[in-house]
């Protein structure tokens, strides 16, 4: 099964390139926009049909190497609706 | 001493910091591949500068599991000597030999300029030649150097002297405007509470050739010569 890792940066930790974004679409005209941050996302095919299995590998893995506790934060979501 | 450079896939420094050591301070040195295991008989340490894979993901997180770093803990909890320059600082930061993580800059730019650094003390194996509060030239050449760590862990490395170094005015200043990448309290460079690993964003191997005008890299070499032994 698809299970999806959100890597977002961590409250308070600031994202120059989420600002960067933010200030264009502004400029754009699009005057609504607040806050823009920019994290990731990563896309893991697993071996594995048990979702709560699956979810806790993935967050094992969340842990280990896909985020950054110092400035990330993430979590694990199944992907029915993503792009992905 | 005896020194090991290690070399990942996407480092660029490493020659940089291989005539530092062997040309200019005459040390007998080794390129490490990150995938061997072999630090055997070396007194010395060097990550380089550079890409590690690619800063994949995030910069040297991926190079903290190469087979060289396993070893390298070991290495760094017998007391052996440690310093990551610029990538090799985020490497040290990702393995959790030193805390806190290296973000992107603040100013939407690659910064790649000389920039003074105050000595923040003199009492460390990589300060020993230098006076607490001296103005030391070394560039910056990097794009994620902007420092973080939470407000409580900042007071403990103040408080346990770890801070060595921090960008400051010509003068030896500490202000906001010329922190050049947005880093917690101006820091460019720490070392761990054994004081055996040191981090640095700036590249002290590039300002040891008299050549290329100053030399005050060679300081922090020659200071760990000093204090651990030539």
């Amino acid at each position: 099964m698809v299970v999806l890792v959100e890597v977002m940066p961590k409250e308070g930790i600031l994202d120059p390139q989420g600002k960067a974004v933010g200030n264009a679409l502004r400029q754009m005209g699009y005057e609504e926009v607040g806050e823009v941050k920019i994290g990731k996302i990563i896309r893991l095919e697993l071996d594995e049909t048990d979702p709560d299995k699956a979810r806790a590998r993935a967050e094992e893995m969340g842990r280990q190497l896909l985020a950054n506790p110092n400035v990330e934060r993430f979590r694990v979501v199944f992907p029915e609706e993503a792009v992905a | 001493m005896k020194w090991g450079v290690v070399v990942f896939p996407g480092s660029n420094c490493d020659h940089d910091a291989y005539y530092a050591l062997h040309d200019i301070l005459g040390q007998d040195v080794r390129y490490i591949w990150h995938t061997e295991r072999d630090l055997d008989g070396l007194d010395g340490v060097m990550l380089p500068g550079g890409f590690a894979y690619g800063d994949y993901l995030r910069a040297g997180a991926i190079a903290r599991f190469s087979p060289a770093m396993d070893e390298l803990v070991k290495f760094s909890e017998k007391g052996g000597t440690v310093i990551g320059v610029c990538n090799g600082f985020q490497v040290l930061t990702e393995l959790g030999l030193l805390p806190g993580a290296l973000v992107r800059n603040t100013g939407l730019r690659f910064i790649c300029e000389d920039l003074p650094l105050r000595v923040e003390h003199a009492d460390s194996r990589f300060t020993a030649t230098c006076k607490a509060g001296e103005v030391l030239n070394i560039p910056v050449a990097h794009n994620e150097g902007n420092y973080m760590l939470d407000e409580a862990g900042l007071d403990e490395l103040e408080a346990n002297k770890q801070v060595l170094f921090r960008y400051c005015t010509r003068e030896g200043e500490v202000t906001k405007e010329v922190n050049p990448n947005g880093s917690s309290r101006n820091i460019a460079g720490i070392m761990n509470r054994q004081g055996n690993v040191l981090g640095m964003m700036p590249h002290p191997e590039r300002r040891v050739d008299a050549v290329l005008g100053h030399v005050d890299g060679r300081k922090i070499f020659e200071s760990v010569l000093q204090s651990v032994g030539g």
